[in-house]
């Protein structure tokens, strides 16, 4: 089981969301790629706090959703880890809202700039 | 280190020649936490500070630091720091002697950090502290806060004068040592884009009262409209003058 610490992310947080929302979601986005595999460990609340500048309960409250969630599970005195089919789950989920959060508005947009479907055809079978 | 402190302020009201600086106060500082202390100029927060700091004495009402009195008991006072922009310094004899005052008066005092800190921001401890810069001053000032480690740290705006690289390594060493040592931190500050993301809860003053209080996450959500943060400056800007942000 790998238990190596991520690198720390050193981009900034934006100031639309609360930042608590924004660590969940980057380690979502980390399980989801594969830069944090299952068993890995998340970097730590202290490490958040410091690397942030932010308080470390935001970083805990963000383990905690995470915990809820079933991505996360803590090891005591060791840290959080990326639990065993995580990245199923999630994207499990993700798959479930794809087509209306991500490629709706694509679509919509397309629409918009008078790209025919056609086109979104040809241009999707062109991807590698 | 002992726990950290917690504070409570219950009902209180407090005078100056009969004009009301705090007006029924109650609220709560949770051990532990970094909590925000914001508002306007004249909201009443250095009122407040020095209250729980016991420099001046409760008029109507209580103030508790973990649960005990703090007027005239050393035993709490000594694990009480508040850091403002004047008081606690020896303006007029050389550095080292207000460190000698800090190692005599604080049980947790760490001279070698208090030191090394003071170094790393380019202060010379030979000098005394009125021929310090405005900046060095503050920075004095902050680094007897932070190397005081007291289980109750109060700081009241004391980046006046700092400049923007000053305070980001100031904000820097806060969060390292409060997380390498656990204590009850109270922080006021106008620059509120600079903090807002340092504490956990926050209160809000307005004109002597609490208008809002808790997380703070929770109250920049609660005034927040749209699908933007409000930041602490947009709740500052709402309950003082009922405008939302766009």
């Amino acid at each position: 089981m790998a238990t190596q610490a991520v690198p720390a992310e050193f981009e900034p947080f934006d100031d639309r969301t609360p930042i608590y929302q924004q660590i969940a979601d980057r380690i979502r986005h980390a399980v989801l790629v594969g830069d944090l595999p299952e068993g890995a460990q998340v970097m730590s609340t202290t490490q958040y706090a410091t690397t942030h500048r932010i308080n470390p309960a935001t970083a805990a409250k963000a383990m905690s959703t995470l915990v809820d969630d079933g991505l996360l599970h803590k090891r005591r005195g060791l840290g959080m880890f990326v639990s065993e089919g995580a990245r199923e789950l999630l994207r499990q989920q993700r798959r479930a809202t794809f087509w209306e959060d991500t490629f709706g508005p694509a679509i919509a947009e397309a629409r918009a700039l008078g790209i025919t479907t056609d086109q979104l055809i040809e241009h999707l079978k062109e991807q590698p | 280190m002992n726990a950290p402190l917690s504070v409570e302020v219950d009902a209180v009201t407090h005078r100056f020649r009969g004009v009301e600086a705090l007006s029924d106060v109650s609220l709560t500082v949770r051990p532990g936490t970094i909590t925000g202390l914001v508002g306007r100029n004249g909201a009443g927060k250095t009122t407040l500070l020095s209250l729980i700091a016991a420099l001046r004495p409760v008029q109507t009402g209580t103030v508790r630091v973990g649960g005990r009195d703090v007027w005239e008991d050393p035993s709490v006072t000594s694990r009480v720091c508040l850091v403002r922009d004047r008081g606690g310094i020896l303006e007029d004899q050389r550095i080292h002697q207000t460190l000698r005052v800090q190692r005599a008066l604080r049980p947790h005092w760490d001279e070698e950090y208090a030191v090394e800190l003071l170094e790393r921001f380019g202060v010379p401890l030979r000098k005394k502290p009125e021929q310090l810069s405005r900046g060095q001053r503050s920075i004095l000032g902050a680094v007897v806060g932070l190397a005081s480690r007291a289980e109750l740290t109060l700081l009241d705006e004391v980046y006046l004068g700092m400049d923007a690289v000053a305070r980001r390594l100031f904000y820097d060493e806060l969060m390292a040592d409060y997380v390498a040592h656990p204590r009850t931190i109270v922080l006021s500050s106008h620059l509120l884009d600079e903090v807002e993301d340092l504490m956990e809860d926050v209160v809000v003053l307005d004109r002597g009262r609490v208008v809002a209080a808790g997380d703070a996450a929770a109250v920049r959500e609660q005034h927040s409209s749209g699908d933007r943060l409000a930041s602490l400056t947009d709740v500052l800007v709402h309950v003082s003058t009922g405008r939302t942000p766009s």
